[in-house]
């Protein structure tokens, strides 16, 4: 049952996903990738990771997608106000977008059909199994990452505030 | 999965949402009445004895009144804003203990509808979602007013979500653990969380009376500047689901605020009140004194209502960044020395 | 400046000190304040059943008076609605016939005498106005409606009841 499950969520993702790319509203493309996020919650669900998808749910649903929804609905982005683009951003889009296929195409090479909804270790996406391994196994990169976001921050508050004696 | 726990989980999930829905509609009445009383009269009186029928004649004309969709509004987001304001307000109540475990038989029932092991975030998740349901219908409605509401409405849950998560991580250092069960098991025998964390109650409080929008913090929908805030345009039924939302979301709020700092289902004198009448009454008595206690917070809710008047603006900002986050984080480090030392003792 | 009136106060404007700065205090007592009103006395007059005492000058629905001998006093001069700032008052005059004496007091009558109460805004111009001393605004409040036309009241509504014998 959870794999059919796993099929239908995994197709509903993708489903989203490409929506969030050919939908021409701005405000339904962050719609639709809100729900492509609730499906990725789904997928943690099942992988029995409920810690992580919580936390998924939360930050990215609950947080940053509301800010993006927030920005979008500030700006006016209708057709006829958007800029024209310039041949130049095409073919860079054209190059960047086909050097990713390419990419994608060569990771396909070394795929191998793994079991997708059973883990090795049942509980490890559970809170005290989680917390265990990230403050042993894996302290140093989470304390650098807790210093890089503190840095964004500081950057944050230094880039939003008007410097005075320049004006 | 037997066929014995799907009914048990179907009956649980129907009592729980018909009550929370119940409570709800009288939320409204209990509202006019608490503001009557509040101002020396005695509110609507007319609809049934003492107006216990006014709720279902306001339901009654909710449903009769016109549904208008304004002819420039995105119909699909439209009717989906509200939709999901009520749909997040519902679900937010799945993982309360309503009571201890009820044992018939050689049966055990437990009264709440899923344990899961991070319960108090699945109700932090479910909170930071409601506001969609706002910016939705607030945008589709194509309108600068409701838009404005909107977008109060995301910068102000998002600004609060974050003291709110601050003084809960505060809460979780006492009780080590996230699951809502555990924390209402480790409360018995008056070893009420509030004693612990006063001031991340207080701080939990004034973040759920901004999360639910109620006053003081109801700038989304103030009426004397943005007309109605998200919801100017709706009527109707729709504007019926935004309004049930609203107390919905103050239900829930209320139970939560009682499972996690004063007890949940725990009262003075449980287990010989346990022991006299049994594991099927006690329970029970249980579940009525949790309810009392969310009866006491929305009444609480609606006091402060009637009595606050409306932040400006800039100092809900200035209250949530600079006075609520600083509080929550000074909170988290005196709780941490605090155990850190009580440990040693 | 000199103050003229050497009434001129100074408001000095304290900052507040760390308490009031807390709001916290504050907040409590108003919550106290509206606690101790839900005891109070209700203010409330429940209106169609207990009716509120009216001042010796109320002016409220119109009445047509009647004589001592329960003739109808108007005669139709049409004063009143002249005198009316709203136009509010019409009528339709007639000429009383043999053996109707002892139902008009004067020669002509009103046949149709029709305030719209919409249009009325209670000055009693009109009463004041009177030279028969036929019309009183001394009725009760002009009760609510769903439909425009009911608020046009006739002889029917406004005439006093007969005399009993």
């Amino acid at each position: 049952m959870s794999i059919s499950l796993f099929y239908l969520i995994a197709f509903l993702s993708i489903f989203f996903s490409v929506m969030v790319i050919f939908s021409k509203n701005p405000i339904h493309s962050v719609l639709y990738l809100i729900i492509t996020f609730f499906t990725f919650t789904i997928h943690y669900i099942l992988l029995n990771a409920q810690f992580l998808a919580i936390v998924n749910f939360i930050v990215y649903m609950g947080a940053i997608m509301v800010l993006f929804l927030f920005l979008l609905m500030l700006l006016n982005l209708n057709e006829d106000s958007e800029p024209m683009k310039s041949n130049l951003l095409k073919i860079a889009g054209v190059i960047a977008g086909m050097s990713l296929l390419i990419t994608l195409v060569g990771s396909l090479k070394s795929l191998h059909i793994s079991d997708p909804v059973i883990l090795q270790t049942q509980d490890l996406g559970l809170v005290k199994n989680l917390g265990k391994v990230l403050f042993s196994e894996f302290l140093l990169p989470f304390e650098v990452s807790s210093i890089l976001l503190l840095v964004a921050m500081v950057g944050a508050v230094l880039l939003a505030k008007k410097d005075t004696k320049r004006i | 999965m037997e066929l014995s726990f799907i009914i048990e989980k179907f009956i649980l999930i129907t009592v729980i949402f018909l009550v929370s829905l119940g409570i709800a509609a009288y939320s409204t009445l209990a509202e006019r009445k608490i503001a009557g009383y509040l101002q020396d009269r005695v509110g609507p009186n007319r609809a049934g004895p003492g107006g216990m029928f006014q709720p279902l004649a306001d339901g009654l004309k909710m449903f009769m009144k016109e549904e208008i969709i304004p002819a420039d509004a995105n119909r699909f987001l439209f009717i989906a804003g509200p939709s999901l304001a009520l749909l997040t307000a519902c679900i937010g109540s799945a993982v309360i203990p309503w009571g201890q475990d009820m044992v018939i038989g050689d049966r055990i029932i437990p009264l709440q509808v899923t344990d899961i092991n991070v319960g108090i975030l699945y109700i932090f998740g479910v909170v930071s979602l409601g506001v969609y349901g706002l910016m939705i219908g607030g945008w589709a409605s194509n309108n600068k007013f409701s838009l404005m509401g909107a977008i109060r409405a995301a910068s102000q849950n998002i600004s609060y979500e974050i003291p709110m998560g601050l003084s809960i991580i505060a809460l979780l250092l006492v009780t080590n653990t996230l699951s809502l069960k555990e924390i209402s098991e480790m409360q018995h025998g008056g070893n009420w969380n509030i004693l612990y964390q006063p001031l991340g109650f207080l701080i939990f409080m004034v973040c759920s009376f901004a999360e639910t929008n109620r006053t003081p913090f109801d700038l989304p929908e103030c009426e004397t500047e943005l007309v109605g805030g998200y919801h100017t345009e709706y009527s109707g039924f729709k504007m019926g689901a935004f309004m049930f939302a609203e107390y919905l979301n103050m239900f829930v709020a209320s139970a939560v605020m009682s499972t996690l700092y004063f007890g949940g289902y725990n009262y003075p004198g449980m287990d010989y009140v346990n022991g006299l009448v049994g594991p099927i009454i006690g329970p029970l008595i249980g579940m009525a004194v949790l309810f009392a206690k969310v009866f006491a917070f929305i009444f609480f809710f609606m006091w402060v209502r009637w009595t606050v008047p409306r932040f400006r603006y800039d100092q809900l900002m200035n209250l949530g960044w600079k006075v609520l986050i600083p509080l929550a984080i000074a909170n988290i480090v005196i709780t941490g020395i605090w155990i850190t030392i009580y440990d040693k003792l | 400046m000199e103050s003229l009136s050497n009434r001129k106060k100074v408001l000095d404007q304290k900052p507040m000190n760390f308490w009031e700065r807390l709001y916290l205090p504050a907040i409590f007592q108003g919550m106290a304040i509206t606690f101790k009103h839900m005891f109070k006395k209700k203010e409330t007059i429940f209106y169609p059943e207990v009716e509120r005492e009216f001042s010796e000058n109320w002016r409220g629905l119109h009445s047509l008076k009647r004589d001592e001998q329960g003739r109808e006093r108007c005669t139709a001069c049409g004063l009143c609605a002249l005198s009316c700032p709203a136009e509010a008052i019409t009528m339709i005059a007639a000429e009383r016939q043999k053996g109707e004496e002892n139902l008009y007091r004067e020669e002509k009558y009103a046949a149709v005498y029709e305030i719209n109460m919409l249009r009325c805004i209670f000055c009693g111009l009109c009463e004041e106005a009177c030279p028969k001393e036929a019309i009183y605004l001394d009725g009760p409040i002009v009760k609510s409606d769903y439909l425009r036309k009911d608020f046009i009241y006739g002889k029917d509504k406004l005439v006093e009841e007969p005399l009993k014998s």
